[in-house]
Formats: C-alpha cells, structure tokens, sequence
C-alpha cells in the first residue's frame, strides 16, 4: 500500500510519461478527479490482490467493515430512484469543474470560468462576452469543441485580446 | 326515517369528498349503499390485489377518477423483485370496457408498459390526469402516447418514476390544439426533450399552474418560459447553470421577479450555487421547498437562500444542511409544517450530516412541524424526549439513523425512552419509523400510547416475540405493518390471526417466521393471501417446513390468489 502511494507522488509518473496520441485521449483518469480518488483506487486494486494471495483474517476483516457497511439490502431506506440519481449525480460532481483563469487585457481582474459547463464555442464566447461587455467576437467553428477533451484538457488560460493585436494570430478571429 | 328522494341523497354525497366518509355512508342502509355506489366516481384502492377490476366494476359502475397502488412500501428499497406484480394493464384493459368516462388515473408503484398508457390513451376520449409515482417499465414512447392521443389531457405528473428515455421526441406530441394543460412534471425523465417545443407548449397553455422540468432543461430555457408563463405557482428548475453577474444571470433574475405567484419551487439538478440570488425574489413567498436533488447548494448559499423562506411550510433539504443549517431553519421558518433531511451520501460514516442537535433546534423554533423524515448520523432518549414536548402534534414521525441499531450516543442506552415519549405525546401518530437500537421495551410503548398509529415501519429493532405481540395487541388502527430483520417468529405470527383482516397489509422480511407458520396463518384466514416472495436463484423444489422465510407478504383480499404471481412468488 506505501508502495503505491509513493510511486504515485514521488516519481509523478503520469506527468513525464511518454505515451502515442493526442492529449485529451486518456481515460477518466485525465479528468479533474480529486488525488484521494486515484489512490483509493490504486489501493484497492492492490488490496484485491493481496488478499487473494494472503489468508489473513485480519486483513480480511479491515477491508471488508467498510465494504459490509455499505451493503445491507435496502439500507438505508432511501428510494431507489433517489440512490440512483445520487451515484450519477456524485460521477458529475466529482469530475465537475474545469476551471481556468481568463484574463482581458485592460480589466483590473482575472475571472474564472468552468469550461465544462459549456456545450461549444458558441456558448463560450458568449458567456466570455456577457462577462467582458465590451468587445465583439470574430466567429468561430463549433466542431472540435464538443466533449473536446483536446482543447478542454489542454487549455489551462485565457487571455482576450484587443482585435488589433490580434491579427496574424490565426484564422477566423 | 324520513323517506329522501334519491336525487336529493345523491346531492348530499356529492359533498362527501373523503372516501372514508363515502365508505361509512354505504354501510347506512340498502338505499344509501345504492344511491352511494351510483353516485361515486372517484375511488381509492391501496392494494391492487385486495379485488379484482371486475368486481371493482361491479360495485361501482360510474367511477370517473381511480388511484391504485401496487407494491409492497419496500420495494422502494429494492426489497422486492421487479417482475413481482402490480401490473396496471389489466385494470386498463378493464375500464376500457366498463368505464368510458374516465378522466383520472393515479398509480403508485405499479407496473406501467407503454403498451398500457397507449391503450389509455385511446380508450377514455374525456381522460383528463395521469400521475404515476415510483412506476416502472414504460419509456418515452408510451408518454408520446398520451401527449399525442389525450386531447383534453390537463395533467401529466411525473414523480420519481424509472423511465427508459428512448429520447424520442414526445413533448412534440403534443398537438398545436393543445391548450388545456394545467400540470406538467417531467423532472424524472433523464434524457433530453426538444426545447422548442417545450416553449411553444408553455406558450399555448394559459393555465398552466405546475411545471417541473428535468434536468437537461438549461437557465436559459427557464428564462424564457418563466417570461411566457408568469402565473406559475409550482416550478421545477431544471439545471440552472449560468455565470454570475452575466446577461443571462441579469434575465433570470427580472424573470423570476415577474413570477408572482410562485409558492413551491424545487429541482435544481445542477447549480451555479453563485447564481442563486436570481431566485431571491419569490423566496418570501415560497410555501413548499424542495432541494432534496440539489447536492450542489450547501453550506452557506443554502443557508442564506432559506434566510428568505420566512413562509415555507414544507422543507426537503439533503444533510449537507448540518445543525446549522437546521438552526437557521429554526429561525427563519416559523410556519413550518413538514421536514424532510435525505441522506447526500448514504453509505459514508462520520460524514458531517446531522445530529439531534438540528432536529432539537427545530422542534424549538418550528411549533407547528407535523410531519419529519430525519435521516442522522446519531440521536439520543434526551433529544427525542424535547422533541415530543415541543412538538406534540407530530401525524408522521419517521427517523432513521444511519447506522442500524446504533444506541443513545451519549448514555449508551437504547432508544425505547425516546420513542416512547414520542408516542406518548404525540397522540394525533398516525405513522412512525423506527431506527436505532431498541428491545421490547419500545413496542411495549407503542401498543400503550399509539392508538391512531396507522402504519409502522421496524428495522433491526426487538428482542423478541413479545416485541410484535405488543404492536398487535395495542394498536387498534393499525392498517400497514413492515419489519426487516427483527427476532419475530410464528408464535407472533400466529397468536392474533384475525388481527391481518383489519389491515391493509403484513411485510417481514429476514425474521424468524417459517414456511410452517405461513402455511398455518394461509390455512386459518382464507381471505388473506399469504405470499412467501424467494429468491430468483435459490428456489429449492421441496423446502421443509422448518425453513425460515426471507420475504413474507401479507394482505386481505376479496378474490383469492393472484392469477399473475411469478414463479418465485408462492401463495401458501
């Protein structure tokens, strides 16, 4: 168990890994899941294992009191449905939530905003535009966006700009 | 007695609303059952299997409004298999024939295919509201049915039921030559609905008072049919996600300032809890709030969100709330009637949640609270024992803590003195949940004091038979009784066998009642059903007798066995 804990941390393995592909096409692993999750997890997998290689009783029963707690048939009595939407609802919260900074040159402040709770760069643009009143925006294609892990997992910052510094910058701004 | 005209008697029961009252009326006299069974057109049945559609039929010829409920209370907890029963298509198929008038149907937990609500649909040309709560086994293609053939449909309520989304577009369904909606709750529904046509249908239906949306239903979307129906008085957000202090965020908020007549507001599936402010301006007029979906309100923007609740009557908030929150509610929320406190994560321990301190807080501040749901990490005889003092007027007191058969915290001792001082104050009980541990002692109390008590729902809890016994023996009202895991065996079972016939039903499930003791009870009551409900898997072909019974269902019925009882299902 100390084993996966500092294989994690330490070598940060995950960061300098060399790996073919775009970014943004890891598993859910690449999302914002918080680090107490990815090691549980680990943990497990490891408990897995050592337990079907030991026989200890003690280690048995450490693992198995939290896992019997939670499997009394119909307990605690909650409707189904109300279970339900709280499992799904409790993957949402805890991959919710990718918030970048964004900067507006001029403006004494950064704001945040969560790029996931935008469907495409329409929707972007537009909340960027109700937060920054001042400025108009070149259009831009929606493909590429949507469930964009590419340009959701990589974008770490924002920064608008005024038009003419801009220019020579790309296409379609 | 004077001779009345039938006319004149039919007159006079069109003013009994209640179907109690109605009931008692009928057992006068030959005339008055007569003149009442004509004139009755809405009936309640709490058990599906208690008659059959004929006799139903039969009995009262003109019903133009039915609600029907069909499994057992448990099988909201995944006690009972799906394929159980409570089928609603032979009641359907039924009135197709006997009841052209039909206008209303309401169904609990029962089993709905789309092939019913399409036979529905067609069969009663005046069919006017449909509410199904906690069904299951139909999809969107059945509600695409209603939508498209219910031509004067004023109500289609939705409540926490599994619906397969086959994401077809049923909210277009609805022809433009429907106008007469009164109620729309789809806020079950998990897939997306065309957003068009929802506005258009919003727009064209000027009577439009309840609108509960689901959650793919987005803040602008709202925004927008908040402007096209400000006469709501029910409303469910669906997600309401916008950025604060935007344009959007601004819409909103002048939206809901136009809304004058909201009173009840719930949903908010997924929330900026930022934005909450937008919905400031109908708060001091909200009688009914219900945030039991909204995980992301917490802390303190659910603390001051409610600070503006000054007239809710009834709260449902998950126990991210904690004691202080309850407290705020203590304060703020002097009109409260009913509390209900979910669970946010069910299976965590020492999850910060609430204690006795938040329900002591609002015993204190809440006088007129009736009715609690409370689900806890921990209580003790003390709090319970203030609580029954400052509330006597509890109808429905339902506490769970989430660790069965956890003690007093504080003493060590079992719960029974509190729960006892509950009973023995609150003498308007007619239901109670029990949790925590607790012996005989408890039971004792409850067969002393409870005497309205109606139904009682027992887990983990007693010593022995005598515990049961007590139930039985003391209270006279009882119509519905559930146990899970208690040490009550046949001789419980057995000692008071008419006492089945005066209640609607009998749940026990991993007790100590053997396959002997239901074949005895079966053989003694033939009006009652015995039904032993096994595991899919582990059916043996001969049991012996001696066996003890995971699942036991009881209910007196006028018509015997049920002719739809799956295999794994055996009526003794």
């Amino acid at each position: 168990m100390d084993v996966a804990v500092r294989y994690e941390t330490d070598l940060n393995i995950k960061a300098t890994e060399l790996r073919l592909g775009l970014p943004g096409t890891y598993s859910s692993e690449a999302q914002m899941v918080p680090a107490t999750k990815c090691k549980k997890r680990v943990l497990a997998d490891i408990v897995d294992e050592r337990r079907s290689k030991s026989n200890s009783m003690e280690d048995d029963d450490e693992e198995a009191k939290p896992a019997t707690k939670a499997q009394i048939v119909g307990w605690p009595p909650i409707r189904s449905y109300r279970k339900n939407s709280f499992q799904a609802r409790k993957m949402d919260v805890e991959g919710a939530g990718i918030f970048v900074k964004v900067s507006m040159d001029g403006a004494p402040y950064l704001r945040k905003i969560d790029l996931k709770a935008y469907k495409g760069y329409g929707e972007l643009l537009k909340a960027l535009g109700d937060m920054f009143k001042c400025f108009t925006i070149g259009e831009l294609s929606e493909k590429g966006y949507s469930g964009s892990d590419m340009f959701i997992s990589s974008c770490r910052r924002m920064r608008v700009m005024k038009g003419s510094e801009a220019r020579g910058l790309g296409s379609g701004l | 007695m004077m001779y009345f005209p039938e006319e004149v008697l039919e007159h006079v029961f069109d003013f009994l609303s209640s179907h109690r009252d109605r009931n008692a009326a009928s057992l006068v006299c030959k005339s008055w059952f007569k003149v009442e069974r004509w004139s009755r057109h809405k009936v309640f049945i709490g058990n599906c299997y208690a008659i059959t559609p004929e006799r139903l039929i039969k009995r009262f010829p003109k019903v133009r409004s039915l609600s029907l409920k069909g499994k057992p209370h448990f099988a909201d907890f995944n006690l009972v298999p799906h394929e159980w029963g409570g089928f609603v298509l032979p009641w359907i198929e039924a009135m197709a024939k006997s009841y052209p008038g039909l206008e209303e149907l309401r169904l609990k937990r029962m089993v709905v295919s789309d092939e019913s609500l399409e036979l529905l649909s067609r069969a009663f040309p005046n069919f006017k509201a449909l509410v199904l709560v906690s069904c299951e086994g139909f999809t969107t293609d059945g509600l695409a049915s209603i939508a498209a053939n219910c031509r004067f449909l004023r109500e289609l309520d939705l409540q926490e039921n599994d619906v397969d989304d086959h994401r077809g577009h049923w909210l277009c369904r609805f022809p433009d030559s429907c106008t007469s909606l009164v109620s729309l709750n789809f806020a079950c529904l998990k897939g997306e609905v065309n957003l068009g046509a929802l506005e258009r249908l919003v727009a064209r239906c000027p009577n439009l008072r309840s609108l509960r949306l689901n959650r793919s239903v987005p803040a602008e979307i709202l925004c927008k049919i908040l402007v096209k129906a400000p006469q709501l008085m029910d409303l469910g957000a669906g997600s309401c996600i916008l950025v604060p202090r935007s344009d959007s965020f601004t819409k909103l908020t002048s939206a809901f300032l136009n809304c004058a007549s909201v009173k009840s507001l719930s949903g908010f599936w997924e929330v900026t809890p930022r934005c909450l402010p937008a919905v400031y301006p109908i708060c001091s007029k909200l009688t009914s709030l219900n945030l039991s979906y909204a995980p992301a309100i917490q802390g303190n923007d659910l603390i001051k969100l409610i600070r503006h609740c000054q007239k809710l009557q009834r709260l449902w908030v998950l126990d991210c709330i904690g004691d202080k929150g309850l407290a705020v509610v203590a304060s703020t929320c002097k009109e409260l009637q009913e509390l209900r406190v979910f669970p946010s994560d069910p299976y965590v321990g020492g999850n910060a949640g609430v204690t006795e301190e938040g329900l002591v807080s609002v015993s204190i501040g809440c006088p007129k609270l009736h009715s609690l749901l409370y689900f806890c990490q921990q209580m003790t005889n003390a709090a319970l024992t203030t609580v029954a003092k400052n509330c006597p007027r509890f109808t429905r007191f339902r506490l769970c803590i989430l660790d069965p058969k956890r003690p007093d915290h504080m003493t060590s001792q079992p719960l029974d003195e509190g729960f006892g001082a509950i009973v023995q104050s609150c003498k308007d009980l007619r239901r109670l949940s029990l949790s925590g541990l607790l012996t005989d002692q408890v039971f004792l109390y409850i067969g002393m004091y409870a005497e309205r008590l109606e139904m009682l729902s027992i887990a983990f809890a007693g010593d022995s038979d005598k515990g049961m016994l007590y139930v039985l023996n003391g209270c006279k009202n009882l119509r519905k009784l559930e146990i899970r895991d208690c040490p009550f065996g046949d001789d419980a079972l057995l000692t008071d066998v008419g006492k089945y016939e005066t209640m609607r039903s009998l749940w026990m499930s991993s007790c100590d009642v053997t396959i002997r003791g239901c074949k005895v009870l079966a053989e003694k009551m033939p009006r009652l059903n015995v039904e032993i409900i096994n595991d899919k898997d582990l059916i043996e072909e001969t049991p012996d007798d001696n066996q003890k019974v995971e699942k036991m269902y009881v209910y007196r019925t006028l018509d015997g066995p049920r002719k739809d009882a799956p295999e794994f299902v055996w009526t003794m």
